[in-house]
């Protein structure tokens, strides 16, 4: 039988009114972790930079890993989300605002690395433009003031795109709420009617953003590609590495989604919502990703072997046969040899838990990858007296996990004030008549089933 | 404000008594304007659900973004002017770096005007006083009905709204 409009409303609103005590143990396990990176962050402040790992010559380690791996995170959502609605792909609509949070979060994250490996972080606003008393304004030659334009841009068009459609739902919400909460969501629902003007206008908005912020996207990670592609450092001078990180970006997004989508449907219940086939179509991009990336990871290592320039081979073997070839095997196997067998078979890929089986390699892979494209570049420089080594000290790890943590206690917290799944958007793809070609499939993937 | 609505349970019946509506407007004193439509899902292949739907927001976002570009490549060179500074051989105006700044701005100018122009056109946040709702429109329901419905018509419209298929009829606002 299907699900009517009530059932739906009720289904999707459950997990902002019930929490069961699974969700504050969890919560309260998060929290802790985040609190003890912060306090690792405040050791750091207060004694200095000099209690991380960080020395010559790697001055670029554990917290830009951090960074680049999180922006790349974030590539899971509003870019995959704008994808999906460009392409009016309709069994997008139970992912889409799972996938965008994931951006808001992960970009919000990355953001606060480069504060963290500041040092001294009360000084950030030096990045930001404005004439200082000794009139020097920012340097618009460096990629690091490109990173403050292209991130602020893509989590301002991120926020957007995450908070347009919500409207609808807020004013469902307020709709059956009652006392504080029908106050807040009185206001946050910002007098929603659904007139067919203001539906008209949330769909053609959402279209022009859908458009937008897909370039804005992909100039994030390329110009998080040029912070390193700019320098003259064995390993990082690659014209390559704009679509290299972007693809990588992509590929580490959509296994952060599948996981995320996994875990919310067990503790939230939404089986009947986040259905195998959603799973079965985002590891068939997952796999082309992945094919992707080992073509990059492949191209990449034959120009520097081929060129044979003593400087770049040392970077080179030290990630073969080196110091640093147990992480780079164990991306490899991470990245592709797990992942793409499990995903290329049909019959396991419509698994779930085989989904989520090739995913969590594929998310520690990436940060691996993003850790050899920092470390060995740096402790292999040019001029090999100069060579030098990392090791990352107990305030680095800590804040590290501490991030982790916070990704899942945002994700907590929005879920409860959130309708996880756009309740208006999946109603929507309930009831329009879609091309008769993709009818079969959408009509399977968007139609809850329930007793 | 008053009015006088049907609850509706799919939009075929909505719109029945969307066109019974439209063409009892001269016969009982009421205008096209004050038919009112209210939906919790949009309805844009239904003639109700195309009311109002010409905009020229794709307009106003290219030119947003034609603004947000022209003010963030002004903003770069005129400070790169202001403060000469040669660094690693480039020009003091530099068009490729600038470029990449130039370009997050004339994005960041078209999200931005995107947004209030759905703001503004929508009308949205509108939190002053009561408005035409009812909360069945969020359990798939679609309202129809005639705002400020002349007195004398009131039971009229009533019954045509029953009689193109409303679940419930009800008034607002007396």
């Amino acid at each position: 039988m299907n699900k009517t409009p009530e059932q739906i409303n009720k289904d999707l609103l459950r997990p902002i009114y019930h929490a069961t005590w699974r969700f504050y143990a969890t919560a309260a396990v998060l929290t802790a972790l985040v609190a003890a990176a912060f306090f690792a962050w405040g050791y750091q402040i207060y004694y200095g930079i000099g209690v991380s790992g960080l020395n010559r010559p790697v001055f670029w380690a554990f917290y830009i890993t951090n960074f680049v791996f999180w922006i790349g995170i974030s590539h899971a959502g509003t870019l995959i989300s704008a994808i999906l609605r460009v392409c009016n792909a309709g069994w997008r609509r139970p992912v889409t605002r799972c996938a965008e949070a994931i951006t808001v979060f992960a970009l919000s994250i990355a953001g606060m690395f480069p504060l963290i490996h500041l040092g001294r972080p009360w000084l950030f606003f030096w990045l930001i433009p404005y004439p200082s008393e000794r009139g020097i304004w920012p340097q618009f030659r460096s990629p690091l003031i490109w990173d403050f334009f292209a991130i602020n841009t893509y989590l301002i068009g991120s926020v957007t795109f995450l908070v347009l459609p919500t409207f609808p739902d807020f004013a469902l919400i307020r709709d059956r709420a009652s006392g504080w909460r029908k106050m807040v969501y009185r206001i946050v629902s910002l007098g929603w009617r659904g007139t067919p003007k203001q539906w008209h206008r949330l769909e053609m908005a959402m279209r022009i953003m859908a458009v937008a912020i897909i370039p804005v996207a992909v100039s994030v990670h390329t110009i998080v590609s040029w912070d390193f592609g700019m320098a003259l450092v064995p390993g990082w001078h690659s014209t390559i590495f704009g679509p290299y990180f972007v693809a990588g970006a992509i590929f580490s997004g959509i296994a952060a989604l599948i996981v995320a989508m996994a875990l919310l449907r067990k503790l939230l219940h939404l089986e009947e919502y986040l259905k195998p086939i959603h799973f079965d179509n985002l590891g068939k991009l997952l796999l082309v990703m992945s094919l992707l990336w080992f073509y990059f990871v492949f191209a990449e290592r034959l120009t520097i072997w081929y060129g044979n320039n003593p400087g770049e081979m040392s970077v080179f073997w030290s990630t073969q046969v080196g110091r640093f070839s147990p992480l780079f095997w164990t991306m490899v196997f991470c990245n592709f040899i797990i992942p793409a067998p499990i995903l290329a078979i049909k019959n396991l890929r419509n698994k779930i838990g085989w989904t989520v089986v090739a995913s969590i390699p594929i998310i520690v892979g990436m940060w691996l990858e993003r850790f050899l494209i920092i470390i060995p570049s740096l402790s292999h420089k040019y001029l090999p007296y100069n060579f030098g080594s990392y090791r990352p000290s107990w305030v680095e790890i800590t804040i590290t996990v501490g991030t982790f943590a916070g990704m899942g206690l945002l994700y907590l917290i929005f879920s409860r004030v959130f309708p996880i799944i756009s309740i208006w958007e999946l109603k929507l793809g309930m009831t329009k008549v879609e091309a008769p070609e993709v009818a079969s499939q959408e009509a399977a993937a968007e139609q809850p089933q329930g007793g | 404000m008053n009015a006088i609505y049907g609850l509706y349970p799919d939009p075929d019946s909505a719109q029945r008594a969307f066109n019974v509506l439209e063409r009892a407007e001269s016969e009982l004193g009421f205008s096209n304007a004050d038919i009112a439509v209210l939906s919790g899902e949009p309805y844009e292949e239904y003639r109700f659900g195309q009311r109002d739907n010409v905009t020229r927001m794709p307009w106003i976002a290219a030119l947003g973004g034609l603004v947000g570009g022209l003010s963030g490549w002004g903003f770069v060179a005129f400070t790169q002017k202001s403060y000469p500074m040669i660094s690693g051989g480039m020009p003091l105006v530099t068009k490729w770096p600038n470029g990449i700044i130039t370009y997050e701005l004339t994005m960041l100018g078209a999200i931005l005007t995107t947004l209030f122009t759905l703001l503004i056109t929508a009308r949205i946040p509108d939190w002053r006083g009561r408005k035409l709702y009812d909360p069945a429109i969020s359990n798939g329901k679609i309202l129809i009905g005639v705002i400020n419905p002349p007195e004398a018509a009131r039971g009229e419209i009533g019954s045509r709204l029953r009689g193109a298929g409303a679940e419930v009829v009800k008034e607002f606002g007396k």
